[in-house]
């Protein structure tokens, strides 16, 4: 054990960095795209509320692990067959591309519940003072939306962070990959294995905590 | 009352959810500054109508004309038509999420009909006229019913509204707080606020109304003064229901 720490240390220290820097875009384009697909999906448009439901139900429908090679693979042999022949798509690239558009849907789904989860009424009520559709979402029904939706978010980070672990299958030197690489090179399947498990518990015990820390700030004083 | 400015022009309104027709064809007009007091059973369409004024409910067909502007057509800004009509709602709607104030001086400051220190001073004038200029900073939910609606109506006050909608603002309050939100309401009658009242407040009816009008069944059944409708009604409807009221 204590000679894999030695050996490996600074390998590992980088593995987790860019698992969470994986983790960490595709938090935020996720968010993007939650709140795009959400929106269409709330407001009263059929057409925008097919493309919102469309996209979840397709994400959702698809094992983030075939999402990843349809992205890394996929994608980059039909931009070849369009002509661009010496397209490359890098796995970071592909590998956020692919987390994000998986964590987004089930955004989408968080703050779609969260904004219905707000009473009728607020709308209705801010509407009657003139403010008009955006400005009401964003003045009153939001605010209040993401209180609800604050521990299911927390709940979707740790996820995301977990499912890092399958953007290992395109060569992504994260963290399991470094698992597959150490156990691989050292045949101490025991011990690799258990340093990367704990890796990850810590990462996300220390997250949950703080984002716990944050869930109890935001629901202060009302 | 034939010299007097039409207000809000109604013309074959008619509002339908699905298949259900909910307003039958109703037309009226109401005055500038009249007290207009609508009561009828539940499910008449009293409040359907109500929302169909300031399009929460759009129309189905008909034509809703105030000051000369059509606002059921697609063309108007039906955001600068809001400003200038109040409502006040039963379950009060008070944004949780910000201080009584606040609530007070969103619309103001965010549609920059004026500057945010002149929103806070307008607010604070307005909690002063509903007696509850000490609670400023209070949260919503530390607030009572009575408390709550009348900051409501502060709230729809803040714009500056020529007219004010009020749908059954007191139905949802404890007995003993329907008094000080009705007070609140006559006081505004009195300085001349154009008023459209969803009520089952027969004796506010009684004591404020220019007109009453009684729905039933998504039309106007009956209106006139509330000594002809509430002292000697006409048709046997209203009487029905004066009776279970009363």
């Amino acid at each position: 054990m204590i000679a894999i720490i030695q050996t490996y240390g600074s390998m590992l220290i980088q593995a987790l960095g860019k698992t969470l820097l994986l983790t960490l875009l595709s938090l935020f384009f996720a968010m993007i795209i939650g709140m795009i697909f959400s929106l269409m999906n709330v407001g009263k448009n059929r057409l925008l509320n097919f493309i919102g439901t469309a996209y979840v139900d397709a994400v959702r429908g698809v094992p983030l692990i075939v999402l990843t090679y349809f992205i890394y693979f996929g994608v980059p042999t039909g931009i070849q067959m369009m002509g661009a022949s010496d397209f490359r798509m890098p796995a970071l690239v592909a590998g956020t591309i692919a987390l994000s558009m998986n964590c987004g849907a089930y955004m989408a789904e968080i703050i779609r519940a969260g904004i219905e989860s707000v009473d009728k009424g607020q709308m209705e009520a801010s509407r009657s003072l003139g403010l008009n559709y955006g400005k009401s979402m964003r003045l009153v029904v939001l605010p209040q939306a993401i209180r609800t939706m604050i521990p299911s978010i927390i709940n979707q980070f740790i996820i995301t962070l977990k499912d890092t672990s399958i953007l290992s299958v395109i060569g992504l030197a994260e963290l399991t990959n470094m698992g597959k690489t150490i156990s691989g090179n050292t045949f101490k399947s025991l011990e690799a294995w258990a340093i990367i498990g704990v890796m990850y518990m810590i990462v996300i015990i220390t997250l949950s905590k703080i984002a716990k820390r944050v869930e109890r700030s935001a629901n202060r004083g009302r | 009352m034939a010299d007097r400015k039409i207000k809000i022009h109604v013309q074959n309104l008619k509002k339908s959810f699905g298949k259900l027709e909910v307003l039958k064809d109703m037309s009226i007009d109401i005055f500038e500054g009249e007290v207009v007091v609508v009561i009828g059973p539940s499910g008449s369409g009293k409040s359907t109508f109500l929302r169909c004024l300031n399009q929460l409910e759009v129309a189905t067909a008909g034509s809703i004309i105030i000051d000369g502007k059509n606002i059921t057509d697609k063309n108007t800004d039906i955001n600068k038509v809001r400003e200038n009509i109040g409502m006040v709602f039963q379950h009060f709607n008070l944004f949780p999420h910000k201080t009584v104030l606040e609530n007070i001086m969103l619309a103001p400051a965010e549609l920059k009909i004026m500057t945010k220190a002149d929103a806070k001073e307008k607010g604070r004038q307005l909690l002063k006229r509903v007696g509850l200029d000490s609670k400023a900073d209070a949260y919503p939910s530390q607030l009572s019913g009575g408390q709550k609606q009348r900051v409501a109506i502060a709230r729809s006050l803040a714009m500056n509204p020529d007219i004010m909608l009020f749908d059954e603002p007191t139905s949802a309050l404890d007995p003993e707080m329907v008094g000080e939100v009705l007070a609140v309401m006559k006081k505004l009658a009195a300085d001349g606020m154009t008023m459209v009242v969803v009520t089952h407040e027969i004796g506010f009816a009684k004591e404020v109304a220019d007109r009453i009008v009684f729905m039933d069944d998504g039309a106007i059944v009956e209106q006139g003064s509330p000594q002809e409708i509430i002292m000697n009604p006409k048709e046997a409807r209203t009487i029905d229901f004066l009776n279970k009221v009363l």
